[in-house]
Protein backbone atom coordinates (compact mmCIF):
# COMPACT_ATOMS: atom_id res chain seq x y z
CA UNK A 1 0.00 0.00 0.00
CA UNK A 2 2.65 2.50 1.07
CA UNK A 3 4.47 2.47 -2.27
CA UNK A 4 1.20 3.03 -4.15
CA UNK A 5 0.35 6.07 -2.02
CA UNK A 6 3.90 7.37 -2.33
CA UNK A 7 4.01 7.00 -6.12
CA UNK A 8 0.57 8.65 -6.39
CA UNK A 9 1.88 11.65 -4.40
CA UNK A 10 5.00 11.71 -6.58
CA UNK A 11 2.86 11.88 -9.71
CA UNK A 12 0.60 14.69 -8.51
CA UNK A 13 3.00 17.50 -9.44
CA UNK A 14 3.60 15.80 -12.79
CA UNK A 15 -0.14 15.68 -13.40
CA UNK A 16 -0.39 19.37 -12.51
CA UNK A 17 2.33 20.19 -15.02
CA UNK A 18 0.73 18.14 -17.80
CA UNK A 19 -2.68 19.69 -17.08
CA UNK A 20 -1.24 23.20 -17.21
CA UNK A 21 0.50 22.48 -20.50
CA UNK A 22 -2.90 21.89 -22.16
CA UNK A 23 -4.51 24.99 -20.66
CA UNK A 24 -4.55 28.50 -22.03
CA UNK A 25 -2.91 31.29 -20.06
CA UNK A 26 -6.38 32.76 -19.51
CA UNK A 27 -7.54 29.58 -17.83
CA UNK A 28 -4.36 29.31 -15.70
CA UNK A 29 -4.67 32.83 -14.35
CA UNK A 30 -8.47 32.73 -14.15
CA UNK A 31 -8.56 30.56 -11.03
CA UNK A 32 -7.78 26.97 -10.08
CA UNK A 33 -9.06 24.27 -12.43
CA UNK A 34 -8.26 20.60 -11.82
CA UNK A 35 -8.18 19.71 -15.51
CA UNK A 36 -8.01 21.77 -18.72
CA UNK A 37 -11.56 22.94 -19.52
CA UNK A 38 -10.70 23.86 -23.07
CA UNK A 39 -7.83 21.68 -24.25
CA UNK A 40 -5.31 23.81 -26.11
CA UNK A 41 -2.49 22.37 -28.21
CA UNK A 42 -1.13 25.82 -29.03
CA UNK A 43 1.78 25.53 -26.57
CA UNK A 44 3.01 22.28 -28.06
CA UNK A 45 2.42 23.51 -31.60
CA UNK A 46 4.65 26.52 -30.93
CA UNK A 47 7.48 24.43 -29.51
CA UNK A 48 7.39 21.90 -32.35
CA UNK A 49 7.38 24.55 -35.08
CA UNK A 50 9.85 27.08 -33.68
CA UNK A 51 13.49 25.95 -34.05
CA UNK A 52 14.48 28.30 -31.19
CA UNK A 53 12.48 25.97 -28.95
CA UNK A 54 12.78 22.48 -30.39
CA UNK A 55 16.52 22.77 -31.04
CA UNK A 56 16.91 23.14 -27.26
CA UNK A 57 15.91 19.49 -26.83
CA UNK A 58 18.13 18.38 -29.71
CA UNK A 59 21.12 20.27 -28.25
CA UNK A 60 20.66 18.80 -24.79
CA UNK A 61 20.29 15.25 -26.12
CA UNK A 62 23.40 15.69 -28.30
CA UNK A 63 25.75 16.84 -25.54
CA UNK A 64 24.34 14.31 -23.08
CA UNK A 65 24.94 11.44 -25.51
CA UNK A 66 28.49 12.65 -26.26
CA UNK A 67 29.12 12.81 -22.52
CA UNK A 68 27.73 9.31 -21.90
CA UNK A 69 29.90 7.83 -24.66
CA UNK A 70 33.07 9.57 -23.41
CA UNK A 71 32.38 8.80 -19.75
CA UNK A 72 31.60 5.12 -20.13
CA UNK A 73 34.33 4.37 -22.67
CA UNK A 74 37.17 5.95 -20.64
CA UNK A 75 35.78 4.60 -17.36
CA UNK A 76 35.64 0.98 -18.54
CA UNK A 77 39.42 0.35 -18.89
CA UNK A 78 40.12 2.38 -15.74
CA UNK A 79 37.56 0.36 -13.77
CA UNK A 80 39.18 -2.81 -15.07
CA UNK A 81 42.61 -1.62 -13.88
CA UNK A 82 41.23 -0.75 -10.42
CA UNK A 83 39.44 -4.09 -10.17
CA UNK A 84 42.27 -6.37 -11.29
CA UNK A 85 45.55 -4.69 -10.42
CA UNK A 86 46.83 -3.87 -6.98
CA UNK A 87 49.27 -1.21 -8.09
CA UNK A 88 51.04 1.32 -5.90
CA UNK A 89 48.75 4.20 -4.87
CA UNK A 90 45.72 2.23 -6.06
CA UNK A 91 43.39 3.29 -3.25
CA UNK A 92 44.62 6.87 -3.11
CA UNK A 93 44.04 7.26 -6.85
CA UNK A 94 40.57 5.71 -6.65
CA UNK A 95 39.49 8.18 -3.98
CA UNK A 96 41.37 10.99 -5.67
CA UNK A 97 39.15 10.39 -8.69
CA UNK A 98 36.05 10.22 -6.53
CA UNK A 99 36.95 13.63 -5.10
CA UNK A 100 36.26 15.15 -8.51
CA UNK A 101 32.66 13.94 -8.20
CA UNK A 102 32.46 16.16 -5.10
CA UNK A 103 33.29 19.34 -6.96
CA UNK A 104 30.16 21.24 -7.78
CA UNK A 105 29.42 23.03 -11.07
CA UNK A 106 29.40 26.32 -9.13
CA UNK A 107 33.06 25.79 -8.20
CA UNK A 108 34.28 25.14 -11.73
CA UNK A 109 32.06 27.61 -13.56
CA UNK A 110 34.52 30.52 -13.76
CA UNK A 111 37.54 28.45 -14.93
CA UNK A 112 35.42 26.52 -17.43
CA UNK A 113 34.19 29.74 -19.04
CA UNK A 114 37.77 30.98 -19.29
CA UNK A 115 39.23 27.69 -20.59
CA UNK A 116 36.56 27.06 -23.19
CA UNK A 117 36.69 30.68 -24.36
CA UNK A 118 40.47 30.37 -24.84
CA UNK A 119 39.96 27.13 -26.78
CA UNK A 120 37.20 28.66 -28.91
CA UNK A 121 34.80 25.96 -27.75
CA UNK A 122 32.14 28.15 -26.15
CA UNK A 123 28.69 27.35 -27.52
CA UNK A 124 29.64 23.86 -28.70
CA UNK A 125 28.09 20.58 -27.58
CA UNK A 126 31.60 19.25 -26.99
CA UNK A 127 32.32 21.91 -24.34
CA UNK A 128 29.31 20.90 -22.24
CA UNK A 129 29.99 17.19 -22.77
CA UNK A 130 33.60 17.59 -21.59
CA UNK A 131 32.63 19.81 -18.65
CA UNK A 132 30.13 17.21 -17.42
CA UNK A 133 32.89 14.55 -17.37
CA UNK A 134 34.26 15.72 -14.02
CA UNK A 135 31.24 14.32 -12.21
CA UNK A 136 30.34 11.45 -14.55
CA UNK A 137 33.72 9.77 -15.16
CA UNK A 138 34.43 9.10 -11.46
CA UNK A 139 30.88 7.81 -10.95
CA UNK A 140 31.09 5.53 -13.99
CA UNK A 141 34.44 4.13 -12.75
CA UNK A 142 32.91 3.50 -9.33
CA UNK A 143 29.90 1.66 -10.77
CA UNK A 144 31.83 -0.37 -13.37
CA UNK A 145 34.54 -1.37 -10.87
CA UNK A 146 31.84 -3.11 -8.82
CA UNK A 147 30.53 -5.03 -11.82
CA UNK A 148 33.97 -6.13 -13.02
CA UNK A 149 34.97 -7.23 -9.53
CA UNK A 150 31.88 -9.44 -9.37
CA UNK A 151 33.33 -11.49 -12.25
CA UNK A 152 35.88 -14.10 -11.17
CA UNK A 153 39.47 -13.53 -12.27
CA UNK A 154 39.57 -17.05 -13.69
CA UNK A 155 37.66 -15.69 -16.67
CA UNK A 156 40.58 -13.37 -17.52
CA UNK A 157 43.01 -16.27 -17.32
CA UNK A 158 41.03 -18.68 -19.45
CA UNK A 159 40.65 -15.90 -22.04
CA UNK A 160 44.43 -15.42 -22.02
CA UNK A 161 44.94 -19.16 -22.53
CA UNK A 162 42.49 -19.00 -25.43
CA UNK A 163 44.80 -16.43 -27.01
CA UNK A 164 42.85 -13.22 -26.36
CA UNK A 165 44.97 -10.09 -25.98
CA UNK A 166 43.83 -7.36 -23.61
CA UNK A 167 41.90 -5.47 -26.30
CA UNK A 168 40.07 -8.46 -27.69
CA UNK A 169 39.38 -9.74 -24.15
CA UNK A 170 37.75 -6.43 -23.19
CA UNK A 171 35.76 -6.10 -26.39
CA UNK A 172 34.62 -9.70 -26.88
CA UNK A 173 34.40 -11.12 -23.37
CA UNK A 174 34.33 -8.44 -20.70
CA UNK A 175 31.86 -6.01 -22.31
CA UNK A 176 29.15 -8.67 -22.97
CA UNK A 177 29.65 -10.02 -19.43
CA UNK A 178 29.11 -6.66 -17.76
CA UNK A 179 26.46 -5.32 -20.18
CA UNK A 180 24.04 -4.65 -17.29
CA UNK A 181 26.79 -2.65 -15.56
CA UNK A 182 27.36 -0.58 -18.68
CA UNK A 183 23.60 0.07 -18.84
CA UNK A 184 23.56 1.18 -15.18
CA UNK A 185 26.61 3.43 -15.63
CA UNK A 186 25.14 4.94 -18.80
CA UNK A 187 21.81 5.54 -17.02
CA UNK A 188 23.47 7.47 -14.20
CA UNK A 189 25.70 9.47 -16.57
CA UNK A 190 22.70 10.36 -18.72
CA UNK A 191 20.72 11.40 -15.65
CA UNK A 192 23.32 13.70 -14.10
CA UNK A 193 24.25 15.31 -17.43
CA UNK A 194 20.63 15.70 -18.56
CA UNK A 195 19.46 17.53 -15.45
CA UNK A 196 22.50 19.82 -14.96
CA UNK A 197 21.74 23.45 -15.64
CA UNK A 198 24.46 25.86 -14.56
CA UNK A 199 27.37 24.72 -16.74
CA UNK A 200 25.20 23.72 -19.68
CA UNK A 201 23.67 27.20 -19.69
CA UNK A 202 26.85 29.19 -19.06
CA UNK A 203 28.94 27.43 -21.72
CA UNK A 204 26.40 27.91 -24.50
CA UNK A 205 24.83 30.89 -26.22
CA UNK A 206 22.81 29.91 -29.31
CA UNK A 207 24.03 26.90 -31.29
CA UNK A 208 24.28 24.46 -28.37
CA UNK A 209 21.80 26.04 -25.91
CA UNK A 210 19.87 23.37 -23.98
CA UNK A 211 16.13 23.60 -23.44
CA UNK A 212 16.61 24.59 -19.79
CA UNK A 213 18.60 27.63 -20.94
CA UNK A 214 15.91 28.54 -23.45
CA UNK A 215 13.25 28.27 -20.75
CA UNK A 216 15.07 30.76 -18.56
CA UNK A 217 15.92 33.14 -21.40
CA UNK A 218 13.12 33.21 -23.95
CA UNK A 219 10.23 33.03 -21.55
CA UNK A 220 11.63 33.81 -18.14
CA UNK A 221 10.90 31.05 -15.64
CA UNK A 222 9.90 33.63 -13.06
CA UNK A 223 7.17 35.56 -14.78
CA UNK A 224 6.76 34.24 -18.28
CA UNK A 225 4.15 32.45 -20.31
CA UNK A 226 3.13 29.70 -17.88
CA UNK A 227 1.22 27.51 -20.32
CA UNK A 228 4.16 27.52 -22.73
CA UNK A 229 6.71 26.87 -19.98
CA UNK A 230 4.60 23.97 -18.72
CA UNK A 231 4.51 22.41 -22.16
CA UNK A 232 8.28 22.91 -22.45
CA UNK A 233 8.72 21.25 -19.04
CA UNK A 234 6.54 18.28 -19.98
CA UNK A 235 8.64 17.78 -23.11
CA UNK A 236 11.72 18.11 -20.88
CA UNK A 237 10.57 15.02 -18.99
CA UNK A 238 10.12 12.94 -22.15
CA UNK A 239 13.74 11.98 -23.03
CA UNK A 240 14.19 10.76 -19.46
CA UNK A 241 10.96 8.77 -19.68
CA UNK A 242 12.11 7.14 -22.92
CA UNK A 243 15.40 6.15 -21.26
CA UNK A 244 13.55 4.74 -18.24
CA UNK A 245 11.33 2.63 -20.47
CA UNK A 246 14.45 1.22 -22.13
CA UNK A 247 15.99 0.19 -18.81
CA UNK A 248 12.72 -0.80 -17.07
CA UNK A 249 13.67 -4.48 -16.88
CA UNK A 250 16.88 -3.69 -15.01
CA UNK A 251 14.97 -1.35 -12.70
CA UNK A 252 12.30 -3.87 -11.81
CA UNK A 253 14.72 -6.70 -11.06
CA UNK A 254 16.88 -4.48 -8.88
CA UNK A 255 19.34 -2.15 -10.58
CA UNK A 256 22.27 -4.42 -9.74
CA UNK A 257 25.37 -2.57 -8.55
CA UNK A 258 27.87 -5.38 -9.13
CA UNK A 259 30.16 -6.39 -6.30
CA UNK A 260 29.02 -3.51 -4.13
CA UNK A 261 26.18 -5.64 -2.79
CA UNK B 1 53.67 -5.51 -22.36
CA UNK B 2 54.70 -5.27 -18.72
CA UNK B 3 52.14 -5.05 -15.98
CA UNK B 4 52.93 -1.46 -15.18
CA UNK B 5 52.58 -0.34 -18.79
CA UNK B 6 49.25 -2.17 -19.01
CA UNK B 7 47.95 -0.36 -15.94
CA UNK B 8 49.06 3.01 -17.28
CA UNK B 9 47.47 2.30 -20.65
CA UNK B 10 44.19 1.30 -18.99
CA UNK B 11 44.08 4.36 -16.73
CA UNK B 12 45.36 6.92 -19.20
CA UNK B 13 42.12 7.77 -21.07
CA UNK B 14 40.19 8.37 -17.84
CA UNK B 15 43.04 10.35 -16.31
CA UNK B 16 43.34 12.55 -19.41
CA UNK B 17 39.60 13.32 -19.42
CA UNK B 18 39.63 14.06 -15.68
CA UNK B 19 42.67 16.27 -16.15
CA UNK B 20 40.91 18.39 -18.77
CA UNK B 21 37.50 18.51 -17.11
CA UNK B 22 38.49 18.45 -13.44
CA UNK B 23 42.13 18.92 -12.52
CA UNK B 24 42.96 21.87 -14.78
CA UNK B 25 39.86 23.93 -13.85
CA UNK B 26 40.40 23.04 -10.18
CA UNK B 27 43.99 24.25 -10.59
CA UNK B 28 42.65 27.54 -11.96
CA UNK B 29 40.43 27.86 -8.88
CA UNK B 30 43.37 27.22 -6.54
CA UNK B 31 45.41 29.79 -8.51
CA UNK B 32 42.62 32.39 -8.31
CA UNK B 33 42.39 31.82 -4.56
CA UNK B 34 46.01 32.92 -4.04
CA UNK B 35 46.13 35.84 -6.48
CA UNK B 36 44.54 39.20 -7.01
CA UNK B 37 43.52 40.16 -10.50
CA UNK B 38 43.20 43.39 -12.43
CA UNK B 39 40.85 43.30 -15.39
CA UNK B 40 41.00 39.52 -15.26
CA UNK B 41 44.30 39.08 -17.08
CA UNK B 42 47.17 40.11 -14.82
CA UNK B 43 47.54 38.27 -11.56
CA UNK B 44 49.45 39.26 -8.43
CA UNK B 45 50.31 36.79 -5.66
CA UNK B 46 48.53 37.73 -2.44
CA UNK B 47 49.03 34.65 -0.26
CA UNK B 48 46.21 33.60 2.08
CA UNK B 49 44.51 37.01 1.95
CA UNK B 50 41.33 35.73 0.26
CA UNK B 51 41.03 32.83 2.67
CA UNK B 52 41.27 35.19 5.62
CA UNK B 53 38.67 37.48 4.10
CA UNK B 54 36.27 34.58 3.43
CA UNK B 55 36.80 33.12 6.91
CA UNK B 56 36.08 36.46 8.50
CA UNK B 57 32.90 37.03 6.47
CA UNK B 58 29.71 36.29 8.35
CA UNK B 59 27.86 35.78 5.02
CA UNK B 60 30.12 32.78 4.30
CA UNK B 61 29.56 31.20 7.72
CA UNK B 62 25.79 31.70 7.53
CA UNK B 63 25.61 30.29 4.01
CA UNK B 64 27.72 27.35 5.16
CA UNK B 65 25.43 26.77 8.14
CA UNK B 66 22.34 26.88 5.89
CA UNK B 67 23.91 24.46 3.41
CA UNK B 68 24.95 22.05 6.17
CA UNK B 69 21.48 22.20 7.69
CA UNK B 70 19.85 21.65 4.31
CA UNK B 71 22.03 18.62 3.51
CA UNK B 72 21.48 17.16 6.97
CA UNK B 73 17.70 17.49 6.65
CA UNK B 74 17.78 16.10 3.10
CA UNK B 75 19.62 12.99 4.31
CA UNK B 76 17.40 12.58 7.39
CA UNK B 77 14.27 12.69 5.23
CA UNK B 78 15.32 10.92 2.05
CA UNK B 79 17.38 8.01 3.41
CA UNK B 80 14.80 6.54 5.86
CA UNK B 81 11.91 7.26 3.46
CA UNK B 82 13.81 5.68 0.56
CA UNK B 83 14.66 2.56 2.58
CA UNK B 84 11.05 2.25 3.77
CA UNK B 85 9.58 2.50 0.24
CA UNK B 86 12.18 0.04 -1.11
CA UNK B 87 11.24 -2.48 1.62
CA UNK B 88 7.55 -2.19 0.77
CA UNK B 89 7.79 -2.41 -3.02
CA UNK B 90 6.64 -5.70 -4.56
CA UNK B 91 9.57 -8.03 -5.26
CA UNK B 92 8.59 -8.73 -8.87
CA UNK B 93 5.72 -8.68 -11.34
CA UNK B 94 4.18 -6.06 -13.60
CA UNK B 95 3.22 -3.81 -10.66
CA UNK B 96 6.88 -3.64 -9.62
CA UNK B 97 7.85 -2.58 -13.16
CA UNK B 98 5.18 0.13 -13.34
CA UNK B 99 6.06 1.50 -9.90
CA UNK B 100 9.80 1.56 -10.63
CA UNK B 101 9.26 3.38 -13.93
CA UNK B 102 7.09 6.01 -12.23
CA UNK B 103 9.56 6.33 -9.33
CA UNK B 104 12.37 7.05 -11.78
CA UNK B 105 10.52 9.88 -13.56
CA UNK B 106 11.46 12.68 -11.10
CA UNK B 107 15.14 11.63 -11.24
CA UNK B 108 15.34 12.64 -14.88
CA UNK B 109 13.55 15.97 -14.47
CA UNK B 110 15.95 18.80 -15.41
CA UNK B 111 16.78 21.08 -12.47
CA UNK B 112 15.06 24.04 -14.10
CA UNK B 113 11.90 22.01 -14.65
CA UNK B 114 11.89 20.92 -10.98
CA UNK B 115 12.37 24.50 -9.82
CA UNK B 116 9.69 25.81 -12.17
CA UNK B 117 7.28 23.05 -11.11
CA UNK B 118 7.58 23.88 -7.40
CA UNK B 119 7.46 27.60 -8.13
CA UNK B 120 4.14 27.00 -9.87
CA UNK B 121 2.80 24.64 -7.19
CA UNK B 122 3.28 27.30 -4.50
CA UNK B 123 1.96 30.26 -6.48
CA UNK B 124 -1.32 31.65 -5.08
CA UNK B 125 -4.32 31.02 -7.33
CA UNK B 126 -2.34 28.72 -9.64
CA UNK B 127 -0.56 26.07 -7.61
CA UNK B 128 -1.97 22.88 -6.15
CA UNK B 129 0.12 23.01 -2.94
CA UNK B 130 -0.96 26.54 -2.22
CA UNK B 131 -4.59 25.62 -2.88
CA UNK B 132 -4.54 22.53 -0.64
CA UNK B 133 -2.91 24.26 2.34
CA UNK B 134 -5.02 27.40 2.00
CA UNK B 135 -8.14 25.26 1.68
CA UNK B 136 -7.21 23.46 4.90
CA UNK B 137 -6.97 26.84 6.62
CA UNK B 138 -3.25 26.53 7.21
CA UNK B 139 -2.22 29.00 4.52
CA UNK B 140 0.92 28.94 2.43
CA UNK B 141 3.04 31.99 3.03
CA UNK B 142 6.19 32.03 0.94
CA UNK B 143 7.41 34.99 3.00
CA UNK B 144 7.69 32.68 6.00
CA UNK B 145 11.19 31.14 6.14
CA UNK B 146 9.86 27.92 7.68
CA UNK B 147 7.38 27.45 4.83
CA UNK B 148 10.07 28.21 2.25
CA UNK B 149 12.46 25.70 3.80
CA UNK B 150 9.72 23.07 3.94
CA UNK B 151 8.99 23.75 0.26
CA UNK B 152 12.66 23.29 -0.73
CA UNK B 153 12.93 20.08 1.31
CA UNK B 154 9.72 18.78 -0.22
CA UNK B 155 11.08 19.63 -3.67
CA UNK B 156 14.37 17.86 -3.02
CA UNK B 157 12.59 14.82 -1.56
CA UNK B 158 10.31 14.72 -4.62
CA UNK B 159 13.28 14.87 -6.96
CA UNK B 160 15.76 12.57 -5.23
CA UNK B 161 14.16 10.11 -2.76
CA UNK B 162 13.69 7.78 -5.72
CA UNK B 163 17.48 7.52 -6.03
CA UNK B 164 17.64 6.02 -2.53
CA UNK B 165 14.68 3.74 -3.37
CA UNK B 166 16.31 2.55 -6.59
CA UNK B 167 19.65 1.76 -4.95
CA UNK B 168 18.10 0.09 -1.88
CA UNK B 169 15.71 -1.94 -4.01
CA UNK B 170 18.72 -3.22 -5.95
CA UNK B 171 20.47 -4.05 -2.68
CA UNK B 172 17.45 -5.93 -1.36
CA UNK B 173 17.01 -7.98 -4.53
CA UNK B 174 20.63 -9.15 -4.16
CA UNK B 175 20.03 -10.78 -0.75
CA UNK B 176 19.81 -14.57 -1.20
CA UNK B 177 16.45 -16.12 -0.16
CA UNK B 178 18.36 -18.56 2.07
CA UNK B 179 19.09 -15.69 4.49
CA UNK B 180 15.36 -15.10 4.98
CA UNK B 181 14.64 -18.81 5.37
CA UNK B 182 17.30 -19.09 8.05
CA UNK B 183 15.83 -16.06 9.82
CA UNK B 184 12.35 -17.55 9.69
CA UNK B 185 13.58 -20.79 11.25
CA UNK B 186 15.12 -18.72 14.04
CA UNK B 187 11.74 -17.03 14.51
CA UNK B 188 13.06 -13.56 13.67
CA UNK B 189 10.48 -10.78 13.43
CA UNK B 190 10.31 -8.14 10.72
CA UNK B 191 12.45 -5.68 12.67
CA UNK B 192 15.10 -8.31 13.49
CA UNK B 193 15.27 -9.27 9.81
CA UNK B 194 15.69 -5.62 8.85
CA UNK B 195 18.26 -4.89 11.53
CA UNK B 196 20.40 -8.02 11.17
CA UNK B 197 19.98 -9.10 7.56
CA UNK B 198 18.71 -6.32 5.32
CA UNK B 199 20.42 -3.24 6.75
CA UNK B 200 23.94 -4.77 6.83
CA UNK B 201 23.53 -5.94 3.23
CA UNK B 202 22.35 -2.47 2.19
CA UNK B 203 25.40 -0.74 3.66
CA UNK B 204 27.32 -0.28 0.45
CA UNK B 205 24.40 0.88 -1.69
CA UNK B 206 23.49 3.25 1.13
CA UNK B 207 27.04 4.60 1.00
CA UNK B 208 26.56 5.49 -2.67
CA UNK B 209 23.13 7.00 -1.98
CA UNK B 210 24.29 9.04 1.02
CA UNK B 211 27.41 10.35 -0.70
CA UNK B 212 25.60 11.31 -3.90
CA UNK B 213 22.82 13.07 -2.00
CA UNK B 214 25.32 14.81 0.27
CA UNK B 215 27.50 16.09 -2.57
CA UNK B 216 24.59 17.34 -4.65
CA UNK B 217 22.36 18.81 -1.94
CA UNK B 218 25.30 20.67 -0.38
CA UNK B 219 25.70 22.68 -3.58
CA UNK B 220 22.05 22.95 -4.64
CA UNK B 221 21.68 25.91 -6.97
CA UNK B 222 19.27 26.21 -9.89
CA UNK B 223 16.26 24.47 -8.36
CA UNK B 224 16.30 26.44 -5.12
CA UNK B 225 17.09 29.69 -6.92
CA UNK B 226 14.12 29.42 -9.27
CA UNK B 227 11.74 28.83 -6.33
CA UNK B 228 13.07 31.32 -3.79
CA UNK B 229 15.80 33.52 -5.32
CA UNK B 230 17.61 32.95 -2.02
CA UNK B 231 14.89 34.61 0.02
CA UNK B 232 12.97 35.71 1.93
CA UNK B 233 15.94 37.87 2.92
CA UNK B 234 18.89 35.51 2.76
CA UNK B 235 17.17 32.60 4.53
CA UNK B 236 17.62 30.24 1.56
CA UNK B 237 20.89 31.64 0.20
CA UNK B 238 23.11 28.56 0.12
CA UNK B 239 26.85 28.21 -0.47
CA UNK B 240 26.51 27.92 -4.23
CA UNK B 241 24.43 31.11 -4.43
CA UNK B 242 27.03 32.93 -2.34
CA UNK B 243 29.77 31.52 -4.57
CA UNK B 244 28.11 32.41 -7.87
CA UNK B 245 27.34 35.87 -6.54
CA UNK B 246 31.00 36.36 -5.60
CA UNK B 247 32.77 34.68 -8.51
CA UNK B 248 30.66 35.49 -11.54
CA UNK B 249 28.44 38.45 -10.67
CA UNK B 250 30.85 40.57 -8.62
CA UNK B 251 33.66 38.85 -10.58
CA UNK B 252 35.67 38.42 -7.36
CA UNK B 253 37.66 35.43 -8.59
CA UNK B 254 40.05 35.39 -5.63
CA UNK B 255 37.40 35.34 -2.96
CA UNK B 256 35.29 32.90 -4.99
CA UNK B 257 38.32 30.64 -5.40
CA UNK B 258 39.09 30.63 -1.69
CA UNK B 259 35.44 29.89 -0.94
CA UNK B 260 35.50 26.98 -3.43
CA UNK B 261 38.60 25.41 -1.91
CA UNK B 262 37.14 25.71 1.58
CA UNK B 263 33.90 24.16 0.36
CA UNK B 264 35.79 21.27 -1.21
CA UNK B 265 37.73 20.56 1.99
CA UNK B 266 34.46 20.42 3.91
CA UNK B 267 32.64 18.09 1.53
CA UNK B 268 35.65 15.76 1.20
CA UNK B 269 35.94 15.66 5.00
CA UNK B 270 32.27 14.81 5.53
CA UNK B 271 32.32 12.21 2.74
CA UNK B 272 35.36 10.55 4.32
CA UNK B 273 33.55 10.50 7.66
CA UNK B 274 30.51 8.76 6.15
CA UNK B 275 32.77 6.37 4.34
CA UNK B 276 34.57 5.26 7.49
CA UNK B 277 31.32 5.09 9.46
CA UNK B 278 29.38 3.03 6.93
CA UNK B 279 32.08 0.67 5.64
CA UNK B 280 34.06 -1.45 8.09
CA UNK B 281 37.76 -1.45 7.34
CA UNK B 282 38.07 -4.99 6.00
CA UNK B 283 35.33 -4.47 3.39
CA UNK B 284 36.51 -1.23 1.87
CA UNK B 285 36.23 -1.19 -1.89
CA UNK B 286 39.28 -0.62 -4.04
Amino acid sequence: MAPLVYVALLMMPVYWLVAMSFKTNAEISGGLTLYPHSVSLANYALIFTDPDWYMGYVNAVVYVLINVVISVSVALPAAYAFSRHDFFGHRALFFGLLMFRMMAPAILLAPFVQIFSDLGLIDTHLAVAIAHCFFNVPLAIWILEGFISAIPREMDESARIDGHGLGSFMGRILVPQIAPGIAVAAFFCFMFSWIEFMLANALTTIDAKPIAGIMTRAAGVMTGDMALLSAASVLGLLPGLILIIFVRKYLATGFSMGRVI
Amino acid sequence: MSDRLTIIALLLPALLVIMVSGLVPAGFVAFYSLHDTFAGNSFVWVGPQWYLSVLSSSEFWWALARSLAFSALVLLIEVPLGIYIALRLPESGPLATVLMVLLAVPLLAPQIVVGYLFKVLTTPGIGLLHAIFSGAGIGYDMNNPVVVWATLLLMDAWHWTSLVVLLCYAGLRAIPQAYYQAARIDGAGRWAIFRHIQLPRLRLVLLIAVLLRLMDSFMIYAEAYVVTRGGPGVTTTFLSHELIQTATIQFDLGEGGAMSILYLLIVVGISWLFFTLIVPRRERVA
